[in-house]
């Protein structure tokens, strides 16, 4: 009676709201991360567990594969961060004015490749950047007047196919975020700088872009990890894990390859640590950088 | 019109010079819209033509958009609804992504309400703590304990289970931030009013709060639908038999190198949009709201 009593009471109520959370955050977010730190010192093999130091950190220092991997992941990120964002907040401050018709159908439409899964976008791309002269993009070409490239064999053509998928699926879901940024924007600011007589470039640099500060903080931290934790749309655009000479490897793909597909458990854990330590290190510099460690109180 | 008279005629021109102006400028940027729209629906638009051709016409000549009528066909659409092996197949992981997408949306809204209620209307002294350790679970990328969480589900039996992909991801931090955001904007005094009418803490919680919180619903709700109608790669790990494939695991298993099930592929693609399509059409406006609620006070 009395734990019944207690249980209604308004002091243990919210802890039995938060129960699963907290439930879910031992078992499935601490105890993955605590055995993926133990794994990390470990080599595994079915029924063969042994203790190995750091010897999976001292082969991933010397391990030139997963220095591509790492390469090729901080590129397409950076990339990512170039075009992902100020061409988003531009298409967001222009759908914002009164400049744009029929606002909701381009919002529509720019948002439908986000809708689609990775399978069937990045079939479609593989179809587009096919080596073949049928392939759209070397139709393209043969347009512009130059011949047929093998788009997913070479190192820079294929980070630029890459980079097209990502733009092609991401650049309205990022408008839209901008967007909503700018609503909160107080108009009579832009009205004030009217009556100053401020032209339209000064006002997007004095008044838009610092107001969006949280806003572009907010998707840069996101595109960060997405960016770095990028795997399928490699994995589908060369249909597999494998691309010539690794040029599509990803710092997740190469942890798929050691873990699920060579079964090594240590050493991909290692490299999902690494993986962690680097998108830390990326976003503590750039929170640091942007100064929103400072506001908090 | 009266104003721009008394300030006379030089005013007036400059005005009439503006608009011109803007005119101009509204063209070219709807027209720079128009273009992007075009660039953007450019390969599903493809892709929804080469699902009327012949599987063998995408190898040989890729995504075409050459509006060739007379090589045009239902075939694969015949193939895709006819019934037999195939079709029975698609319609098996079209069935499971239903399926997995129903129960994941469903028993995450639940679930992160109620996490998220006890967050925001209560306070106690983990609160804080606890909110910030959801915020922390966003800070380790899901690909980092993919590994571990796999072994874990061996280690419990609930690998190649349903309960195996939807248990990890079920109090998803970003789908309890938004709740926990949209209830601190919810008048506290109702829990007051719900206790002196004689509710317990529980029912007010779901007689009372829940109804008001039904855009927050709405918004989360499509979101996570689309999630996991497109999730891929967990359920690719936590998933053995071929009989429990959703549908991205499905159509994946169709990439051979000898491309000889294209017909089923591209038609089976295009027609796995339909469902999610046809959510985001009637819920767009919720979308939105759902999917920046981070950026404006993040």
């Amino acid at each position: 009676m009395r734990i019944k009593k207690f249980f209604y009471s308004e002091k243990a109520a919210p802890y039995v709201f938060v129960l699963p959370f907290i439930l879910s955050f031992v078992f499935f977010w601490i105890y993955p991360l605590f055995s993926t730190v133990k794994m990390s010192f470990q080599s595994i093999l079915p029924g063969q567990v042994e203790w190995v130091g750091i010897s999976n950190y001292t082969k991933l220092l010397k391990d030139s594969v997963f220095h591509l991997a790492i390469g090729n992941s901080i590129k397409y990120t950076l990339w990512t961060l170039a075009l992902l964002i100020p061409f988003p907040m531009l298409y967001a401050v222009l759908m914002d004015s009164s400049l744009i018709k029929a606002k909701g159908i381009w919002k529509a439409v720019l948002y439908l490749p986000a809708l689609t899964s990775v399978v069937i976008s990045g079939t479609l791309f593989r179809l587009m950047f096919s080596e073949y002269g049928t392939g759209q993009m070397n139709i393209l070409l043969q347009w512009l007047g130059q011949g047929s490239i093998s788009w997913l064999k070479g190192e820079n053509t294929a980070i630029f196919a890459l980079l097209t998928l990502a733009c092609w699926r991401w650049t309205g879901v990022n408008m839209l975020y901008f967007l909503s940024g700018l609503k909160g924007i107080d108009s009579t600011l832009y009205e004030s700088a009217d009556i100053d007589g401020a032209g339209a470039w000064q006002k997007f640099c004095y008044i838009t872009i610092p107001l969006l500060k949280p806003t572009t903080i907010y998707v840069l931290t996101i595109s960060v990890y997405a960016g770095l934790a990028m795997f399928l749309e490699s994995f589908m655009l060369w249909a597999g894990n494998n691309s010539p000479q690794n040029i599509g490897l990803t710092i997740v793909g190469y942890l798929y390859r050691r873990g699920i597909e060579k079964n090594q458990l240590g050493y991909a854990s290692a490299v999902g640590l690494a993986l962690l330590v680097i998108a830390l290190v990326i976003n503590v510099v750039q929170l640091k950088i942007n100064g929103t460690f400072k506001k908090e109180d | 019109m009266i104003e721009v008279k008394a300030e006379g005629k030089s005013f007036h021109k400059k005005k009439i010079g503006m608009r011109k102006k803007h005119r101009i400028l509204s063209i070219i940027s709807t027209a720079f819209f128009s273009i992007l729209g075009l660039i953007v629906i450019f390969p599903v638009f493809a892709g929804l033509l080469a699902s009327f051709r012949p599987g063998q016409e995408l190898i040989r000549k890729g995504l075409s958009i050459n509006l060739d009528y007379s090589s045009m066909t239902l075939s694969n659409y015949t193939y895709l609804f006819s019934g037999n092996a195939d079709s029975k197949k698609y319609f098996m992981w079209f069935k499971n992504s239903m399926v997995l997408t129903l129960l994941t949306v469903v028993l995450t809204l639940i679930i992160c309400y109620f996490i998220a209620y006890g967050l925001s209307m209560y306070d106690f002294k983990l609160r804080n703590f606890l909110f910030f350790l959801v915020i922390a679970t966003m800070m380790v990328p899901f690909e980092i304990l993919m590994l571990p969480l796999y072994q874990e589900m061996i280690d419990l039996g609930l690998i190649n289970s349903t309960a195996g992909v939807i248990l990890p991801g079920l109090c998803g931090a970003a789908t309890i931030f938004f709740f926990r955001q949209y209830m601190l904007g919810l008048p506290k005094e109702l829990l007051d009013a719900g206790r002196i009418d004689g509710a317990t803490e529980y029912g007010i919680s779901v007689k009372i709060m829940l109804p008001i919180t039904k855009p927050a619903f709405a918004a989360m709700g499509i979101l996570c639908a689309m999630g996991s109608w497109n999730n891929m790669l967990w359920p690719m790990l936590v998933y053995r038999e071929a009989s429990k494939f959703t549908l991205p695991i499905g159509l994946n298993t169709l990439l051979t190198p000898y491309g000889n099930n294209y017909d089923l592929l591209i038609a089976g693609s295009i027609f796995g949009i339909i469902p999610i399509f046809i959510v985001f059409l009637c819920f767009q406006r919720y979308f939105i709201e759902g999917l920046t609620v981070g950026a404006v006070k993040g």
